[in-house]
């Protein structure tokens, strides 16, 4: 019987939740085309971690190793290229994260086995691995196939698949000693560093102005800060702005900073990558100003503006003084 | 400190309209502008910045026709001292894989101590092109790097996380760092800088100059293989506003009004 693995990915004693996502697609798959789902997870102490993901599971591969207690990707490819070398699975999940763009690459190559990366769907249908991804900024879509192999390997972008809850797989737990000898990986890991306590909570904030590249210049900074202000909430920013240097990291709203929820989000000038979306398209209410009528931000908008934000932000703000004035 | 930088010449899409071609399997390419691959201006700024502080080279090298001179252009105008460009028409269709390992047969020929790239590219956004190259050179990786401080061969460095985390690593030299944005501020390039780039030499080297066969390379020689591009479809079909900029701010203070935001 063919299988399907679903790598692990935990932090700080969490277990994230792209591992649960992934398990749901995983577990779609699996039913299609009759394999077994193994979630297979690597650390030290995470006993209690795999049983959680047992539920989600026909069998969990546990590998237990004081060398496994941080994510290393040099130590994390080791073992996983000796779990599918042994176990031959037609197709291995990788998280699209921070931690499985450092390790699936690098492990396809050593395996041979053709890699797609960052999908956002996956399917197999007569004999071929078919998948979706964004290309050019989420502005296109692309379905795409990978060449014929023995086995493959996939990484899957966070927030993509909605986790289910379904009547639990009772999975085996299954321990598998460590192949890793007394070798150290080249790479060390040393400590992890937490942000910058922040000046500003763009969490809390009820009405966040979220400012992308539109804004064109850090002169225009001040305009549409208080337009924030008269709107009674904060300025917030797509990564850009922060790679800049116009805006510090605290401002920062998407998968690299802050995942925000206010009642009302004002996107100016951004054009919705993403990793932006993932972080505000809870908002209550959004509202869009772009200028191309194409601009992926108004896929996840209640209101979109196609106009140069320059021309709405003096308006918007006499508007709201104008109201102002009247209460 | 001898640095190569590995860049991409790639159209610029964040504010340009992209239409789907005849084909159905790429963009039309013609009326974009095209430049530095956003991630590996990055890498070049830093692989400049590290060769004024320790001395040394940066080489530059990309994978593309003639066009891609531009962008070699500019990394030498930048500071890079070398360009090589690589282009054989078989080299056309290749994905990550297929860059990767003919990228690893050139610079196995070349002296180096450190490979920077970005993290991605912002066409096909595979980011597997560094991590896959350190592998077919037997060499240490990291990507999504944010902040690199060396210390003779050892290298201690941030990686990004999610959510503002980093995390830190260190390893010894050789290795290839693939770039997040945001690590440094590139500079400008100067009037002089320019006029001295002209008049550089770009190297071409082709398919029989890596020592590939035409199976390694192109599609060929690749992993995956685009079928098809589309618009995506939209999550909720937002309402339109329409009028002049007062008319447009007059609906949204009614909107707000409306759903209780003021």
């Amino acid at each position: 019987m063919t299988g399907i693995f679903v790598l692990a990915e935990h932090r700080q004693g969490q277990v994230r939740d792209i591992t649960f996502e992934m398990l749901t697609k995983g577990r779609e798959l699996a039913q299609k085309i009759g394999a077994e789902l193994s979630a297979v997870i690597f650390g030290k102490d995470v006993k209690d971690h795999a049983k959680t993901l047992a539920e989600n599971a026909n069998k969990v591969l546990l590998v237990e190793d004081v060398k496994l207690e941080n994510f290393n990707s040099e130590a994390y490819q080791k073992v996983l290229a000796h779990l599918i070398g042994e176990q031959k699975p037609l197709l291995t999940l990788i998280g699209h994260t921070s931690f499985g763009v450092e390790l699936a690459p690098s492990l396809a190559v050593s395996l041979g086995s053709p890699l797609a990366t960052d999908c956002i769907d996956i399917g197999y249908e007569n004999e071929t691995i078919t998948v979706t991804r964004q290309m050019y900024g989420g502005k296109v879509n692309a379905t795409a196939t990978l060449r014929k192999a023995q086995s493959y390997i996939a990484t899957v972008r966070q927030a993509t698949f909605q986790v289910k809850t379904e009547a639990s797989l009772n999975g085996q737990v299954v321990e598998v000693p460590s192949p890793l000898s007394e070798e150290v990986a080249r790479k060390r890991f040393v400590h992890y560093v937490p942000p910058p306590p922040g000046g500003v909570d763009i969490t809390a904030a009820p009405v966040l102005v979220g400012v992308g590249r539109g804004i064109k210049d850090v002169s225009n900074i001040p305009a549409v800060e208080e337009l924030a202000k008269t709107l009674g909430g904060a300025l917030a920013c797509s990564r850009p702005i922060v790679d800049k240097g116009w805006l510090p990291t605290d401002r920062q709203v998407g998968s690299s900073g802050k995942t925000v929820k206010p009642k009302f989000y004002l996107a100016l000038g951004i054009s919705g990558a993403f990793q932006h979306v993932l972080g505000m398209k809870a908002s209550d209410l959004i509202i869009a100003v772009n200028k191309d009528p194409k601009a992926p931000i108004f896929g996840v908008a209640d209101y979109a503006v196609v106009e140069d934000l320059f021309k709405i932000v003096g308006p918007l703000k006499n508007k709201m003084q104008e109201l102002k004035g009247q209460k | 400190m001898d640095i190569i930088v590995c860049v991409k010449h790639v159209p610029e899409t964040a504010e340009a309209d992209i239409k789907i071609d005849a084909s159905g399997k790429a963009i039309e390419k013609s009326g974009l502008v095209f430049d530095i691959n956003e991630w590996d201006d990055y890498a070049l700024e830093e692989a400049v910045r590290l060769k004024e502080k320790f001395g040394g080279t940066v080489t530059a090298i990309t994978l593309g026709s003639e066009e891609a001179d531009a962008t070699l252009r500019k990394c030498l105008a930048r500071g890079a001292d070398t360009a090589i460009r690589l282009w054989d028409p078989k080299f056309e269709g290749s994905d990550g894989y297929a860059t990767a390992k003919i990228l690893s047969k050139v610079v196995k020929g070349l002296q180096f101590n450190l490979i920077l790239t970005g993290a991605q590219a912002g066409d096909d956004g595979y980011a597997v092109v560094g991590t896959m190259l350190a592998e077919l050179l037997g060499i240490p990786h990291a990507t999504m790097v944010k902040k690199i401080e060396l210390d003779g061969e050892a290298a201690k460095f941030h990686r990004e996380l999610e959510g503002g985390f980093e995390e830190l690593l260190e390893l010894k030299l050789p290795a290839v760092f693939a770039v997040s944005t945001g690590i440094n501020e590139p500079r400008y390039v100067s009037i002089m800088g320019t006029r001295k780039a002209m008049q550089k030499e770009i190297k071409v080297v082709d398919l029989a100059g890596t020592g590939l066969s035409e199976s390694d390379v192109g599609e060929a020689g690749s992993w995956i293989k685009v079928e098809k591009l589309y618009v995506p479809p939209v999550e909720k079909q937002a309402e339109f506003l329409k009028g002049s900029p007062d008319e447009i701010a007059s609906k949204i203070a009614e909107i707000l009004r409306t759903k209780g935001v003021l």
